[in-house]
């Protein structure tokens, strides 16, 4: 593994992007879009786009990673730069940590965004500390990453790179405790919403909302989310294969 | 002979199918060697055991001293897939940076290889905006990088205009001299003229390992195509 390399990798996924700049404007401005949607739904209740409002901040850069990461991961592995990589002397962790530190970053930006319009006109008011949900943010969008880089290793074809994202991540939306309290739900579906990393995502957005001051649950959540981006870092250095048949 | 590739044996199938039965062959360092078959009989997956990105039955595969594909041979072994390997969403001189970057290149050297495969001019563009034949060329310029010692090329010519293809054949034979080993398939047997060394290759077997001159006197045929057909004809004699 070396520095140099990783460094190298995210600054090309990085100069990928720049030279698609349409990209770059949907991924700030769609969550924008989306949230002021919700802000004048619930123009009523401020109460309700509170509650809300803070979930779906998480979830964003969850989601937006995932798509980007997937597609980003397979056209590699499609156009044989992939293969190319493999046969240098480029480590799997370096490619793998390159793609982490360049869309880590721009969930980074994204968050900034969209947290700026959210918390500031739009007006959402959470009581935690600010910092603590760049962090969280930060963590999804890693997350996000990683299971990108995983699932794309079962597609073969953008069309099923893009069906793993109701696939792969709407059971875990449905479960997440957004639409109903996880408490609330059947004995089985509770256990397995127990197991999926939106659930901790969200959990962590509500607390950031309720309680001022970082508890040890934001922090356990924070490690569990950490910690599932590690995983699914570690399955997607499986799938690299410097032989294939 | 210093061989700077040892093939003993070899034997590989995909998808169930044996697509190298047996296949033994040797290639002399400093030289440059075609693998000449028709489309379909098995150069590519032979040039990816020699890379060692192919997952092999049996034999072994020695490069450089080394089995094929093992960790010190990744700066060593230069390998331009047939499809260009490049991105197309990235400059010719942005990709060229970053393998560059992988491969610990001095900075300097992607401007040589650029007017190696004659892109001077055209650093700043989308390789999505070239032509394929310049997209081909700098995927060769990325295997140029650094300092290969075997480089192995799986139809770096083929749409080529005529000229350019003459001025690559003339870079291989003047890197050649500097003692890399360059390994070069084609399906055109015209290019045949151009190696020092042939390998002819037919479903999955090397029929004649040989010079060109050589090969031409021993089957008394007036140019390689000819050649083949007189080997072929004369191997399944020999079967009937």
């Amino acid at each position: 593994m070396s520095a140099v390399r990783t460094i190298a990798t995210a600054r090309r996924v990085l100069t990928q992007l720049r030279h698609d700049p349409r990209t770059i404007a949907l991924l700030l401005v769609v969550p924008c879009v989306l949230m002021t949607l919700l802000k004048y739904m619930f123009d009523g209740e401020p109460a309700v786009f509170d509650h809300t409002g803070a979930p779906l901040l998480g979830i964003f850069p969850l989601i937006v990673m995932f798509l980007i990461t997937s597609v980003a991961t397979l056209r590699e592995r499609t156009s044989g730069t992939l293969e190319r990589l493999l046969t240098m002397p480029l480590a799997k962790l370096d490619l793998l940590l390159g793609y982490a530190l360049a869309f880590g970053l721009l969930a980074l930006v994204q968050a900034l965004v969209v947290f700026g319009l959210t918390l500031g006109p739009l007006g959402l008011t959470v009581a935690g500390p600010t910092w603590l949900l760049f962090l969280v943010a930060l963590a999804n969008g890693l997350l996000g990453t990683a299971l990108g880089l995983f699932v794309s290793a079962f597609a073969a074809t953008e069309f099923q790179a893009v069906q793993f994202l109701p696939a792969f991540i709407l059971p875990q939306f449905l479960l997440c405790g957004l639409f109903a309290s996880r408490d609330s739900m059947a004995p089985v579906l509770r256990w397995i919403s127990d197991v999926l990393p939106l659930s901790y995502a969200v959990e962590a957005m509500n607390r950031l909302t309720a309680e001022s001051g970082v508890s040890s649950l934001i922090v356990r959540d924070l490690f569990i989310l950490a910690g599932c981006a590690v995983l699914a870092l570690a399955l997607g250095a499986a799938t690299l294969r410097r032989r294939s048949a | 002979m210093n061989s700077a590739v040892s093939v003993t044996d070899l034997h590989v199938e995909r998808g169930g199918l044996v697509v190298l039965p047996s296949v033994t062959l040797r290639i002399e360092a400093g030289s440059v060697t075609g693998l000449l078959g028709p489309s379909g009989c098995g150069k590519t997956t032979l040039l990816r055991c020699l890379v060692g990105v192919q997952r092999i039955a049996s034999g072994e595969v020695s490069v450089l001293g080394l089995p094929a594909g093992s960790a010190p041979l990744r700066s060593k072994v230069g390998y331009v897939t047939q499809a260009p390997s490049v991105y197309q969403d990235l400059s010719v001189e942005e990709n060229l940076r970053y393998f560059a970057a992988v491969l610990g290149a001095p900075r300097g050297d992607v401007a040589r290889v650029i007017e190696l495969v004659g892109l001077t001019g055209r650093e700043r563009d989308l390789v999505a905006r070239l032509s394929g034949g310049q997209r081909a060329r700098v995927s060769l310029a990325a295997a140029l990088l650094g300092t290969p010692e075997l480089l192995i090329l799986d139809e770096p010519t083929v749409g080529l205009d005529p000229v350019l293809r003459r001025d690559l054949w003339d870079l291989f034979h003047r890197l050649a001299d500097t003692g890399v080993t360059f390994v070069v398939s084609s399906h055109v047997m015209d290019e045949a003229s151009r190696c020092d060394q042939l390998l002819l290759m037919r479903e999955g077997r090397i029929i004649a390992a040989d010079s060109p001159q050589a090969l031409l006197a021993e089957t008394g045929a007036a140019d390689i195509e000819s050649a083949f057909l007189t080997l072929v004809s004369a191997e399944q004699r020999t079967q009937a």
